[in-house]
């Protein structure tokens, strides 16, 4: 039984002003209806103007996508009541969209390379803000700070053959049009889908309101299931809309309410159509994510799982450029593999990371001034500082501060020997040939030491000792 | 110059819905000026209603681009005119603040929907005012009233700030005594408005030229057939008689595509409607809705309460000719034709200059008397093919039928108000003389 998924995603362009008027797009910090004017509050008389950067941005996505844009497209009216939408209608394009036929290239779930085909882009108004007050309240409030954001949204066809790989391509999308400069994933609500999901032979089902890219894997992982479960059951699925509930996971039947819309498009005689096909020759596009990984394995040599990660996202892909020129492969292991790790764990983002304090740290590893693990715990005093916005420290100053410079073998005895005489046990093992013995007695004086012996030494001259019979 | 403009008229003709006792003014073109708008076009501060109750109690935190460059001038605006319910109507009466009278004989309807307008101007309320054409919703009450009224080339006068009914075919224009005045006003409002999109950068700075020599004016027969009284028709080409006298030649000319225009104009101008009005819900402005309800509830209860029958019959028309399985039978099939009418007009314009007929089929009719719709709807079929065509036109009045003033209507090519203005302004001129 084939699982047959197709996306469609809606992303917020990252213009500094709306879709169609001059209201500041970044109003996450503030109250409510405070990015508000006239247009976006659809008042009587107000007219859109159409925001140039947006259709710019548009075409960035088409060019990249390798889309065929449209001589003319335009806008078209949407029409339905909700209280969130100021105008009883959302701006948008419907039979003439921006651009078409485009593809991107994603892994299958077999780890090779497959294409999903992109049907269309166009650009849209959001709608504002429906907020439900907690408790008992028997009203709604309406926030229109949203309204008028640019939307693109980007409409695959029914390529994808698993959640799992709908959530790659999800991820290889969000990281193209990051790379291009048009979205800021980082922006809550900045990215919502709407998947159709069907079991080959069986109804299609579109499942709405999925505001997260884990979302998107979760809610077609259970709809598969449920889709499945219907069909050995001997059942059929209906075809409707359902509506994910991300808290709980599951999906749940819009009971044919969505269905009966009649959104009766036609032209928006407020927009004259755009004519920008022949501006997409000139555009310029930037090192996409598949060239800069392709790039980071020729250039600085590292494997392709370090290229994959670090190209993953524009600004950990800078940050390691800018880390990377004395030691390539040391700095990819430590931005890919413990600073990323390090950085979920305090859920920073690489933007907060100062790139030149990791450059020093790096170049003290490189000099074996630290140990590894020494680095680790100079690492993670400099997020936790950065994180809690306190001035970050040189790691050097860390290193002299706390004593964490490397020691060499000799001012180690001492403590070796004192490891040795309170773990007879231990010693008894190791002589009687468990070498796992070995490894207990070592981590006994790393952290005694705090990190500040090579592992590899330590265990040279714990076996010395402990041969030399120095008990 | 600058200061204050006591206004407190008799308004015995029901021409406002708002009047403002003192208007400030300032310096400029039209400095001290007393001048009306219509109470769809957006005035900041001052109550603005399009003659609904959903929007009673709506005062703008803006104004609208006309209204900006009109103060700008020093015009001082004195108050807010009635009309038909959101412009839907050809003779003020769909108000929800009660009709218009006729000033010329108050028992008539004034025409409309820009009616107040055309009775402030026609009763001496003001000199000038501005209303705003769909149909014929300038000319026709200027028609009707005896003044003159201009409907501008779409795209020539920003919409900014005018309340919309059916964008595709509205303009804001002027209406005054003369057609001195009315260009005085066109000088001020003709200005370019990066906010509306529909615009064109054509400013208009012309001053009326009574030389008229060698203009081409084309007669279409549509304009002088069936449904037109033939009182009327002789009014206006008499009229045409005297602007031959000023050195004007005549061609008769075809618009075969009139045939449709008046159904096309009312799939376009109800398709419009059902969009631009679906925003009056009582969420963000005017009356609240009551927060008990569900929201749809709610909706579908103030809207019930609040707008008038041929606001919520128009809704009902556009919302079924945009429907799916019916659009294309109507609102496309209406397309269509506005493209055969504009080519019509586009080939007639290149024998002729401007284009001459009668504004209104009829004189104003009385009070009460056009009750059903189909019959209101027939008496725009002589203005509406300008809006569908996107040309200025202008109604100049010519004459009297049993006491009640006749228009003569005259059309150009777009963007060529000033020739028109030019033979409305010999014709006025040459009467006079």
């Amino acid at each position: 039984m084939k699982t047959i998924v197709g996306l469609e995603i809606h992303v917020q362009l990252a213009t500094a002003t709306k879709l169609f008027c001059g209201c500041s797009t970044d109003y996450r910090d503030d109250g409510p209806n405070t990015h508000c004017c006239p247009i976006c509050l659809g008042l009587p008389g107000s007219l859109p103007r159409l925001n140039r950067k947006a259709v710019e941005y548009g075409l960035l996505v088409a060019k990249a996508l390798d889309m065929r844009v449209l001589e003319e497209s335009d806008f078209a009216r949407k029409n339905y009541f909700y209280p969130d939408l100021a105008k009883a209608y959302q701006i948008t394009q419907s039979d003439r969209p921006l651009a078409v036929e485009g593809t991107v290239e994603i892994e299958d779930d077999e780890g090779h390379e497959k294409i999903v085909r992109i049907t269309r882009v166009h650009l849209e108004e959001d709608p504002g803000r429906l907020v439900h007050v907690a408790g008992a309240s028997k009203y709604s409030l309406v926030d229109y700070n949203r309204s008028g954001i640019p939307l693109l949204e980007i409409v695959t066809e029914p390529d994808m053959r698993s959640p799992q790989e709908a959530r790659r391509f999800l991820n290889k999308l969000r990281t193209i049009l990051e790379y291009l400069g048009v979205f800021d994933g980082e922006r809550e609500g900045a990215l919502r889908v709407d998947a159709n999901i069907s079991i080959e032979g069986s109804a299609r089902v579109e499942v709405k309101n999925i505001s997260s890219y884990k979302g998107v894997e979760k809610a077609l992982t259970f709809e598969a299931t449920r889709q499945r479960n219907l069909l050995r059951r001997g059942q059929t699925v209906a075809r409707e809309t359902r509506h994910f509930m991300e808290g709980r996971g599951i999906t749940t039947s819009a009971r044919g309410k969505e269905e009966a819309h009649d959104y009766r498009y036609f032209p928006d005689p407020d927009l004259g159509p755009i004519r920008v096909a022949d501006r997409v020759a000139a555009i310029d596009l930037p090192e996409l994510p598949t060239a800069r990984k392709n790039r980071f394995m020729a250039q600085y040599g590292i494997s392709l799982n370090h290229a994959r990660t670090l190209t993953g996202d524009p600004r950990l892909a800078d940050f390691y450029e800018h880390v990377a020129p004395a030691d390539p492969i040391l700095a990819a292991t430590w931005a890919a593999d413990i600073l990323l790790g390090e950085l979920n764990y305090r859920n920073m983002s690489i933007a907060a990371v100062p790139a030149d304090r990791i450059r020093e740290l790096l170049a003290l590893l490189r000099a074996e001034t630290i140990t590894d693990a020494a680095g680790v715990q100079v690492l993670r005093e400099m997020l936790d500082a950065c994180a809690a916005g306190r001035p970050c420290e040189k790691p050097a100053d860390i290193v002299k501060r706390e004593g964490l410079a490397r020691a060499t073998g000799d001012d180690f005895v001492a403590i070796v020997q004192a490891v040795i005489a309170s773990n007879p046990q231990a010693v008894e093992d190791y002589r009687a040939g468990k070498k796992g013995a070995l490894n207990f007695i070592v981590g006994q004086v790393m952290k005694e030491t705090r990190g500040r012996a090579d592992p590899r030494e330590l265990g040279r001259i714990v076996s010395e000792c402990i041969e030399k019979g120095g008990v | 110059m600058a200061g204050t403009l006591d206004f407190s008229p008799d308004d015995r003709y029901n021409a406002f819905i708002t009047t403002c006792s003192t208007a400030p003014f300032s310096g400029g073109a039209l400095a001290g000026i007393a001048v009306a708008v219509k109470d769809n076009i957006s005035t900041a501060g001052i109550e603005t209603t399009c003659g609904s109750r959903i929007l009673e109690g709506y005062i703008p935190p803006y104004d609208a681009y006309v209204v900006e460059l009109l103060r700008r001038e020093g015009a001082a605006i004195v108050g807010k005119t009635n009309m038909d319910e959101f412009g839907m109507g050809s003779t003020t009466e769909t108000s929800a603040f009660g009709p218009t009278k006729n000033p010329v004989d108050p028992s008539r309807v004034p025409g409309g929907s820009s009616g107040g307008s055309a009775a402030a101007v026609a009763a001496g309320l003001v000199p000038m005012a501005l209303g705003s054409d769909t149909g014929g919703s300038i000319r026709c009450p200027a028609a009707f009233c005896g003044v003159v009224g201009l409907k501008p080339t779409y795209g020539r006068v920003s919409r900014y700030g005018l309340i919309a009914y059916a964008s595709s075919l509205e303009q804001v224009g002027p209406m005054a005594r003369t057609v001195e005045d009315v260009s005085r006003v066109m000088s001020v409002i003709a200005r370019y408005d990066p906010r509306d999109a529909t615009m064109f950068d054509r400013p208009y700075d012309h001053r009326p030229s009574a030389d008229i020599g060698g203009l081409r004016v084309g007669i279409p027969g549509e304009y002088f057939g069936e449904g037109v009284d033939p009182r009327v028709a002789k009014k206006v080409r008499d009229a045409i008689g005297v602007i031959e006298d000023l050195g004007a030649s005549t061609v008769p000319v075809s618009i075969p595509g009139m045939r449709y225009a008046l159904a096309a104009y009312y799939v376009i101008c109800t398709a419009e409607a059902s969009s631009n009005i679906a925003r009056f819900d009582g969420v963000r402005y005017g009356p609240a809705v009551d927060t008990r309800k569900s929201w749809h509830e709610a909706y579908q209860d103030i809207r019930q309460e609040k707008l008038g029958p041929e606001v919520r019959r128009r809704v009902m028309l556009g919302t079924f000719a945009l429907s799916a399985g019916y659009a294309g039978r109507y609102y496309a099939k209406a397309l269509g034709a506005r493209q055969k009418i504009r080519q019509d007009f586009e080939r007639a314009f290149r024998d002729v200059d401007v284009i001459a007929g009668p504004t209104m089929p009829t004189v104003a009719f009385p009070l009460g008397e056009r009750t059903d719709p189909v019959s209101m709807y027939l008496s725009d079929i002589l203005t509406a093919p300008a809006n569908l065509a996107g040309i200025p036109a202008i109604s100049v009045p010519c004459g009297r039928v049993d006491g009640l003033p006749v228009g003569l209507q005259l059309m150009g090519r777009q963007f060529e108000e000033e020739r028109i203005i030019d033979a409305a302004y010999a014709y006025e001129q040459g009467v006079k003389a």
